[in-house]
């Protein structure tokens, strides 16, 4: 079946399964950038942006975003490279697979929550997994991230 | 040599990871992200049996079936056995593993591989294979397993490649003893005695990267895989052994890989990819589920631990009695090694003792194979003698701070088990040339505020913060054994490219080398131009394991920069008309009193114009020593007595690992260190049922340490400096994993007054020795 959306506001149809989720429609097109680290959405390695909200996107059925705008890493290059300053000067970056991810969850963080606590950051971000840092380095650099205008 | 710190320009500097906004920007170079478009998919069915002998097998609906490219099953791969382990050679690993067999051993283990056009059809197909089987009696009590009637390897043609006390018929994939002085005598001397043993679970690796492999010919017909490893260059000779294919027809590509932990030392589908490509002639691929990785992957080697330790009244340990028993599970992968350094790199620590003794066997289990994992042994061992220490110290009276002062290593110091105890053989004599053990163990107990604060403060009616400590030690390669190389090249407008077999698995080593070779060379870290690791291109490495890679490869890369170094000085020299040791130069500019000439300007006319010649220079190095990295940790814990539940409230490190290459990527290593220790002494559990089954197969069954269980990091380092190490630095990859479940143990103990001695220390554990105090 067809399904027609806004991948990082270019629209595209593309041909899909109606059991086939969003994270292996966009790899096989190509959006590389999009990893899966377990594919039961309990990872956050595959987040995308859904109409501006973080969401995994080996959990979204790729038939049911009709219309709706998807956001990858592609689409925040400038912000992603900010990001992995704040990452950089804190030490917060090791293998990376999960900071595409990541980056997009911190984008929306800082868009939807204003001066948040550091619980609130811990809520926010918790969905995205990363098995190298200390946790303390990343909450730290999102933090610096956050305060910058 | 030594340096002034002072002095140096990049190392021991800030700087940010040299790949940092490009993997953040989602750059596409991970394993899975280089596979050919059209690979074929690769899925293995899997074992639901923990230990089975395969009676018969029909494939052949599944062959039929549209899409389906290739099925194999044991009787269509090479018998020959071999060692997953990625080690080097002869490997201390039994050689105990066929490609695929008709016995299987755990629930998860290999039966039959299908290769089909895409995901879907291969997993309709494993479901047309008809198996089968002859269901055995499985081992899974490791406590049984030794001399068990079920025997795990009863077949032919496994082996070991030298003695490593490989017993199969008796489930012993390896057993090692050794002795200092005469322990029964040093204990019937000893003022105080005491026996403690403990176990240690299971611990999953959980990278977020799956094991992940592809392969595809090239225009030579050369088979080409990309793999997410840590040793490209022990895959290529294993798996040509193995095949019987000569080593110039293989070609390894480690690429970006997502994070390792020991657990990509190791083969994963790599075989499976090479027999389809090989086979079909057509690209393939394989991804491991998170399930396989859970199920089908590694684990950490489960172990019992029984220290017995002797120590007169003012407080001098004399002796140390290390027995213990090891689960390899289905295969020996690092099972003799990873055992060893339960000895060999703990036991040190109190090298004053006038006996030491370690021993034990490792047994055969139907578990999940246990393999390399950060620690190495290290973790275990580490749990067990530094949870004994402090019950050693109550019972003398003093301080756990002040005996651990008065009897661990320093300075200049030895142990005579470095001489003893190596990697799966005999070890490498050593003096600490840098140990700041005295500083950890001090500047870590003013960070906590022990003096005030030790053993514990009732903060409210039901909690308690109690405060808990240990030391550790590790190691930075492994000596005569392995060896890292590096080839520097350089480019018209003064870049230099730096290719090294170093396996960059995350931990941040491209940026090292990079920095090393910028020091040395005095050139922007801008201008380096590091790449890693292809069989082809780039020059030997053993890998990263066994905390090689700084000391290790980072001292092939430093070789590699003075000699480079010294050529242009040399080239420089002859066109300015003058002496070697009248040019100066400052990454810029060569310069001999009046006269000068720009590295630019050189790098350019050698390649396009007078002189024409490329400039490279290849140096390689092995360690001698190993020395130690070491550790003084401390924890602040927090415990509700009413449910046993507890915080970390703050973990302290102070590290001495010689002098920091890049400061903020030495602390990450440090606190993921910690974090996944955490993980282990709090709550990370590998789970099976009575079958055999494994339970804990995903991230919700499996708790990993996210942002709400990490409360305050408090990392320092002590101002070292290696005299063997490549500006001064020692190793820092696994340091940080050893500590927490002693640290833990020791302030659960101290809050509460329950002593856990089984991994994870959970809340059921302290409210059940709460219980039993109360009685």
């Amino acid at each position: 079946m067809l399904v027609t959306f806004y991948l990082n506001n270019v629209r595209v149809s593309y041909d899909v399964r109606p059991d086939e989720y969003l994270a292996e429609t966009l790899r096989s097109h190509g959006v590389k950038s999009v990893k899966v680290g377990c594919n039961e959405t309990s990872c956050g390695s595959c987040t995308v942006l859904l109409e501006n909200r973080p969401a995994m996107s080996c959990g979204i059925l790729s038939a049911s975003i009709e219309g709706k705008h998807i956001t990858t890493v592609e689409g925040i290059q400038e912000e992603a490279a900010r990001i992995a300053y704040f990452f950089g000067e804190e030490g917060a970056d090791q293998c990376g697979f999960c900071n595409a991810g990541y980056a997009l969850t911190i984008y929306a963080l800082k868009r939807e929550l204003k001066n948040p606590t550091d619980d609130e950051i811990k809520d926010y971000i918790v969905g995205n997994l990363c098995r190298c840092s200390g946790m303390q380095s990343q909450l730290n650099a999102i933090k610096a991230y956050l305060k910058e205008e | 040599m030594t340096y002034d710190k002072k002095k140096f320009r990049v190392v021991n500097h800030k700087t940010h990871s040299i790949d940092g906004v490009g993997l953040m920007q989602g750059r596409s170079f991970y394993t899975d992200d280089l596979a050919e478009q059209n690979s074929l998919v690769i899925k293995i069915l899997r074992s639901p049996h923990a230990f089975a002998h395969i009676k018969s097998i029909d494939v052949s609906e599944a062959q039929k079936l549209n899409g389906v490219a290739l099925v194999l099953t044991y009787k269509d791969v090479p018998h020959v056995s071999f060692s997953r382990a990625g080690q080097g050679y002869p490997e201390p690993s039994p050689h105990d593993k066929f490609i695929l067999d008709e016995y299987v051993r755990y629930v998860g283990d290999e039966v039959a591989m299908v290769a089909a056009i895409d995901e879907r059809t291969a997993e309709e197909a494993l479901k047309l294979i008809k198996v089968e089987y002859e269901v055995l009696e499985p081992v899974l009590d490791f406590e049984t397993a030794f001399e068990n009637k079920s025997v795990i390897h009863p077949e032919d043609g496994i082996c070991e490649m030298f003695p490593i006390g490989f017993d199969p018929k008796k489930n012993v994939a390896a057993s090692y003893e050794m002795e200092v002085g005469n322990v029964e005598e040093e204990l019937k001397k000893s003022d105080v005695i005491v026996d403690e043993t403990f176990y240690s679970q299971a611990q999953a690796h959980a990278m977020l990267e799956t094991h992940s492999s592809n392969a595809r010919l090239d225009e030579h017909n050369r088979l080409v895989i990309y793999s997410s490893t840590q040793t490209p260059f022990h895959m290529r000779r294993i798996m040509a052994t193995t095949l019987g294919l000569p080593v110039s027809k293989i070609r390894f590509i480690k690429p970006r890989v997502g994070g390792g932990f020991g657990g990509k030392q190791a083969f994963h589908g790599e075989f499976f990819c090479a027999l389809t490509t090989l086979r079909t002639g057509k690209p393939s691929k394989m991804v491991y589920t998170r399930e396989e990785v859970f199920g089908a992957s590694y684990t950490r080697h489960p172990m019992r631990i029984r220290m017995r330790i002797g120590a007169m009244k003012d407080g001098r340990i004399n002796a140390i009695d290390c027995r213990s028993l090891s689960d390899t599970g289905a295969y020996g992968e690092h099972s003799l090694t990873v055992f060893m350094i339960v000895g060999s790199k703990v036991l040190p620590l109190y090298n004053k003792v006038d006996a030491v003794k370690f021993g034990g066997q490792v047994v055969y289990t139907n578990h999940v194979p246990a393999g390399a994992y950060r620690g190495y042994g290290a973790i275990q061992g580490n749990y067990a003698l530094e949870a004994t220490i402090d019950i050693l110290a109550e019972k003398l009276g003093m301080n756990p701070k002040e005996i651990r002062e008065k009897n661990s290593m320093r300075e200049k110091e030895t142990s005579p088990i470095f001489e003893i105890m190596g990697e799966g053989t005999k070890g490498t004599a050593m003096i600490m040339e840098s140990c700041k053990l005295p500083y950890c163990i001090k500047r870590g107990a003013e960070l906590i505020n022990w003096k005030e604060n030790w053993p514990r403060k009732v903060v409210g009616e039901n909690k308690v913060r109690g405060y808990g400590m240990a030391i550790a030690m590790q190691g930075s390669g492994i000596p005569f054994m392995d060896m890292g190389s590096c080839t520097i090249k350089l480019n018209d407008g003064g870049s230099f490219n730096v290719l090294v077999g170093a396996t960059d698995i995350g931990q941040g080593s491209d940026t090292l080398i990079a920095k090393i070779v910028a020091e040395e060379l005095e050139v922007p870290l801008e201008d380096i131009l590091v790449y890693s690791s292809d069989t082809d291109l780039t020059p030997f490495d053993c890998g990263a394991y066994a905390s090689s890679t700084t000391y290790i490869s980072g001292n092939a890369a430093w070789k590699a920069a003075q000699k480079m170094r010294a050529r242009l000085i040399k080239e420089a020299a002859a066109f300015l008309g003058v002496k070697e040791d009248d040019v100066e130069f400052d990454g810029k500019l060569f310069t001999a009193k009046d006269k000068h000439v720009s590295l630019y300007d050189l790098s350019v006319q050698w390649l396009y114009n007078k002189d024409l010649h490329q400039v490279s220079v290849t140096e390689s190095y092995f360690g001698h020593v190993s020395p130690p990295p070491f550790m003084a940790a401390y924890a602040e814990v927090e415990v509700d007595l009413e449910t046993g539940e507890y915080e970390i409230l703050n973990y302290v490190t102070v590290t001495d690992s010689g002098t920091t290459i890049n400061p903020m990527l030495a602390r990450g290593q440090v606190e993921g260190g910690v974090v996944q220790g955490l993980g282990m002494a709090c709550f990370e559990d590998v789970k099976y049922d009575k079958k055999g089954n494994l339970l804990s197969n995903n991230f919700l069954s499996y708790h990993i340490p996210t942002h709400k269980e990490i409360h305050k990091l408090t990392s320092e380092f002590a101002d070292s400096y290696e005299p063997t190490g490549p500006f001064g630095a020692k190793s820092v990859g696994e340091i940080g994993i050893d500590t927490p479940p002693a640290v833990i143990c020791n302030a659960i103990y101290n809050a509460t007054g329950v002593r856990v001695h089984t991994l994870p220390i959970t809340p059921e554990k302290i409210l059940k020795g709460l219980k039993e105090l109360k009685k």
